[in-house]
């Protein structure tokens, strides 16, 4: 195997349509960003999948680690109040 | 980490994955389970890109402008599941470069069914009809895998594939309706692929050496020979329905079964040709390793035309600064 620099990776974002968010479809290889585009074009909307594409390359997210989650995602777990069932109605109330 | 603490992990990694959860990339996971990933997704996409090549052999020559549009999105198609495969097979911490140098030197394997010819125009009919016909049997079940990515590219694979088979089988029809040559032409194809489709589903439950395993981790809902089964049951009438003939005395409606009865394979055949001696073994890695190897200049040049660019926007950006 070659030492060489090979094409960095990147991760695609694909807006299916206005008023959708873009969401992450997969990712390619690609020299730069215009190639990453090009390639994310033919690689992940060959049916219409998409109105708008977002490349970024994979080195410049930085992603939680999941043996982290503990702390990051389980002090939500017991704070019930901030959700709208915890609160007591009247019945009357029909719409609040 | 002490051999207990793996244990336990081991365990609760298992016990994820019977409660259906997902596995995602920077989950833990048993080395175990990382490899037979690495070796089944790999080949998987080695599978989809060697396919394009019995294929592309046709595109040329395609009788019209409606086949040869299809045949081109097809082999389209397969480019770009190989590469979602490979992505999902590189969150796993493997370099695409790795995957193919696996391909090239012969140390990954790819179905051995893209290791026979294509001779007539019939046989792109039979491909697309029995080939991904028993490709989508053996991948559906794979849309709800326990990995996370490999899930993901399957559904995507799967939404893609069935207009495959459609258009394999519509040039069978159309072929089985034409000259008596034609139909000459699409039934000997038929011939040709039916034996190769069949053992394209794996080897017998009782020689399968991963079966146990994959189960667990749901790489694997059915058996082989269950997926064989029901490939036959679903493609005999389709058979029937344009009048071709299953190349099998031995087939016969099981009424009891209420599934068919079908011959003996020649699994001799199947072993030869994963060992390397089909009749196109050669052919397909020389076509691949050469356009590899043809294509490595400009790989080269468009990396270091990115990183020129790169460079001037710097500059450019330092003198706009100072």
């Amino acid at each position: 195997m070659s030492t060489k620099k090979n094409w960095p990776l990147w991760e695609v974002f694909v807006r299916s349509k206005n008023g959708l968010e873009h969401r992450h479809f997969g990712s390619l290889h690609a020299a730069d960003a215009e190639m990453a585009l090009e390639n994310a074009r033919d690689v992940y909307t060959r049916r219409n999948e998409g109105v708008s594409i977002w490349v970024v390359e994979s080195k410049n997210i930085t992603a939680s680690n999941p043996e982290n989650n503990g702390e990051l995602f389980e002090p939500a777990q017991d704070k019930v109040y901030r959700h709208p069932t915890f609160y007591d109605l009247p019945d009357e109330v029909k719409h609040m | 980490m002490s051999e207990e603490q793996i244990k336990d992990l081991e365990a609760q990694f298992e016990a994820r994955i019977a409660r259906d959860e997902k596995i995602e990339p920077k989950d833990w996971m048993p080395e175990k389970y990382r490899k037979t990933h690495i070796r089944q997704m790999s080949q998987h996409a080695h599978s989809e890109i060697i396919g394009m090549l019995p294929e592309g052999n046709w595109i040329t020559r395609a009788p019209s402008l409606r086949r040869k549009v299809a045949l081109l999105a097809k082999v389209q198609d397969e480019a770009g599941h190989g590469l979602y495969l490979y992505s999902a097979c590189e969150t796993l911490g493997v370099s695409r470069d790795e995957l193919y140098e696996q391909l090239h030197t012969g140390k990954a394997k790819y179905s051995s069914i893209f290791n026979y010819p294509t001779v007539t125009w019939a046989d792109m009919g039979a491909i697309g009809w029995l080939v991904d016909g028993a490709a989508i049997i053996n991948q559906v079940p794979l849309c709800s895998t326990s990995y996370g990515p490999y899930a993901r590219a399957m559904i995507r694979v799967c939404k893609e594939e069935s207009f495959h088979q459609r258009q394999g089988f519509e040039i069978m029809m159309k072929l089985a309706q034409g000259t008596p040559e034609q139909k000459e032409m699409a039934q000997d194809a038929l011939n040709r692929w039916w034996w190769p489709s069949l053992m394209m589903l794996g080897p017998t439950d009782a020689e399968s050496v991963h079966t146990e395993q994959s189960m667990k981790w749901k790489l694997k809902r059915k058996s082989n020979d269950d997926l064989r089964q029901q490939f036959i049951d679903q493609t005999v009438p389709q058979a029937d329905l344009i009048g071709l003939t299953i190349p099998d005395p031995d087939l016969k409606w099981n009424e009891e079964r209420q599934s068919y009865d079908f011959g003996e394979i020649d699994w001799d055949e199947f072993w030869q040709v994963v060992k390397g001696h089909g009749p196109c073994n050669k052919e397909r890695m020389n076509a691949r390793v050469g356009a590899w190897n043809r294509g490595e200049w400009v790989r080269d040049a468009a990396m270091a035309y990115a990183e020129k660019q790169q460079k001037r926007k710097r500059t450019s950006l330092k003198k706009e600064v100072s």
